[in-house]
């Protein structure tokens, strides 16, 4: 495991880096059935900062998430990407979601420039190949560019969606549940991966996941969301060192942080 | 294939697990079939030839059958008249085939992708799928006469639905996921279309054009009956009518090799394009 460069011991990274994402004053209501599900969210991913939100099920997570990548618009509120409003999707933004979706009839390295095909043409991704040869050396993939995604294991696939998501090398990730269909041992792995990927490309990145030990182990700082209506009622800054390692679930500190979230989002949310 | 242990008293040896495999799957299938042939054609040459259960105007012995399956066949390979009745029939059925093809994708694309199609057109596609569609022969004879066109109307007709049906099932069939895979890349309603909805509903579509390949055989045909013509259908309308029943068999025979290969054709096809469905898909979709 090589590291590009170390992301800063501090407890608080935002000091030192630029913002890249803002959100103020954000708030969705579903005029479907005129659901509040987002109120007065305020959020800033700084560049290089990984950022976690968790929360019980229907708090607003994936409305908040599907308003930053610019799938669903807001009902009011100010959300700025690299200081440009996000009205709708966005090349600069690198979405991943909880099943891997690649397309069958592609090859691995067909489906990772398919961003750049969609966007591009046809030729800007082929010159975009080498490119994907290399993500894939980067996740481990370097022998499966010509494999259909048939042939892939479920970790596997989502490694592909990995660089499926950077080939367009993003300003920001956001993140869905990427792992929670794949096993224990497999997703642990997959996290550590992810935070390998994200120090060498230097990644901003925002994910929603349902695991609080999968939050603390690689996020900066974590969002805690509380329902009804969906908004915002703490943020935690993780200050354990990084490189994080499993070993760290064992320690006291993880403990400690872990018992602290799961005591705000009271008993109700997670076993 | 049931396991049964077999009894064994003593607990300090291993109890030993025999499969019992059923007979039937013991024999091949090849083998399988050739049997059930020779017990039929036993049966039924028991029931004509040998002991005169049945008159053979109603049913022919397997030998007059096989008899007549040569004469047609040497009529057929020196190119006689009931060549150029199977080269009409087939002609039909091309035609037919292919507009059933062409306007099952279009409305199909209408109804599968357009609002308006769905909610306007398809009501009253279905009203009309409900209708025994046979009974419109005499209309389209009306309109296009005895020569081939109305047979190539009436087939295609009957074959169009289910290209509507399955290539409007197809443009549903991406997943939610793969969706907003396509709206987050900020691809268009196009892309969206030919990228994504297009390749996902290629294996329902060929399943349309496999139902179609049948209906267009029988469409074609009942034409043939009903309206006269040069075609396949009105050799057999006549043997019929002159109680020649051994040629009527062997006409059904040869009919049904252009059916199977129109069918097989169609397979091919689909094998060679819809290369990735035979693999499942767990990098894919669930
Ligand atoms: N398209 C929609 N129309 C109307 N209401 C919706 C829609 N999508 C979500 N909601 C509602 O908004 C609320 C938040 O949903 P959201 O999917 O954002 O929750 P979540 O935090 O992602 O939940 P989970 O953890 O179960 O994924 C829920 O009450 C949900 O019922
Ligand atoms: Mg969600």
């Amino acid at each position: 495991m090589s590291m590009a460069e170390p992301r800063p011991l501090t407890a608080s990274p935002a000091a030192v880096s630029r913002p890249v994402y803002e959100i103020a004053r954000l708030s969705k209501t579903y005029a479907r059935n005129h659901l509040t599900a987002l109120t007065d969210v305020n959020l800033t991913l700084n560049k290089g900062e990984f950022v976690s939100v968790v929360g019980s099920s229907g708090c607003g997570k994936s409305t908040l998430l599907k308003i930053m990548s610019g799938l669903l618009p807001p009902t009011k509120g100010r959300v700025v990407l690299e200081g440009k409003p996000v009205t709708g999707a966005r090349a600069d933004i690198g979405m991943m979601f909880q099943q891997a979706t690649l397309l069958p009839w592609k090859t691995t390295v067909e489906n990772i420039v398919l961003p750049i095909e969609i966007r591009q043409g046809r030729a800007a991704a082929k010159a975009a190949i080498p490119r994907a040869h290399e993500l894939l050396k980067l996740v481990g993939l370097g022998d499966f560019a010509n494999v259909y995604p048939g042939e892939l294991s479920g970790g596997m696939a989502q490694r592909a969606s990995i660089c499926r998501m950077l080939i367009a090398n993003p300003a920001v990730l956001l993140l869905d549940e990427p792992f929670s269909a794949l096993d224990e041992l497999t997703r642990d792995f997959m996290n550590m991966e992810l935070q390998r990927i994200c120090a060498e490309q230097q990644s901003t990145a925002f994910l929603v996941t349902h695991s609080l030990a999968e939050a603390v182990i690689l996020s900066d700082r974590i969002l805690v969301m509380k329902p009804r209506p969906g908004r915002i009622v703490e943020e935690i800054v993780i200050d354990l060192p990084r490189p994080r390692t499993l070993e760290m679930i064992n320690t006291p500190r993880f403990g400690q942080i872990v018992a602290h979230i799961r005591d705000l989002l009271g008993k109700e949310a997670f076993q | 294939m049931t396991a049964k242990p077999e009894l064994i008293v003593d607990p300090n040896q291993d109890t030993v697990w025999v499969e019992h495999v059923a007979l039937i799957d013991r024999i091949p299938r090849w083998l399988a079939m050739l049997a059930l042939a020779v017990i039929v054609i036993g049966i039924w040459d028991l029931a004509t030839a040998r002991m005169g259960w049945v008159s053979p105007i109603i049913l022919p012995s397997p030998g007059e059958t096989l008899d007549d399956l040569i004469f047609v066949g040497k009529n057929l390979l020196t190119g006689g008249y009931m060549l150029e009745a199977l080269w009409t029939t087939t002609r039909t059925v091309f035609w037919a085939f292919l507009i059933a093809a062409s306007a099952g994708f279009s409305l199909g694309v209408l109804v599968g992708e357009t609002k308006f199609g769905e909610r306007a057109v398809m009501p009253y596609l279905v009203a009309i799928d409900t209708m025994p569609k046979v009974a419109f022969a005499p209309l389209f004879i009306a309109w296009l006469g005895f020569d081939i066109a109305s047979k190539v109307a009436l087939a295609a007709f009957i074959a169009t639905f289910p290209i509507i049906v399955s290539t409007a099932a197809g443009f549903y069939a991406a997943s939610e996921n793969e969706r907003m895979l396509f709206k987050a890349m900020g691809a268009s309603r196009w892309q969206t279309l030919i990228r994504l909805k297009l390749p996902t509903g290629l294996p329902y579509i060929f399943t349309g054009l496999k139902i179609a390949a049948v209906g267009v055989m029988a469409g074609a045909i009942t034409g043939e009956f009903l309206g006269g013509g040069k075609g396949f259908g009105a050799l057999i309308r006549e043997s019929a009518s002159m109680l020649d029943t051994p040629r009527v068999f062997s006409l059904i025979l040869y009919l049904s090799l252009l059916g199977l290969a129109l069918f097989f054709l169609v397979a091919w096809v689909q094998k060679r394009l819809v290369f990735w469905n035979k693999a499942d898909r767990p990098g894919g979709v669930g």
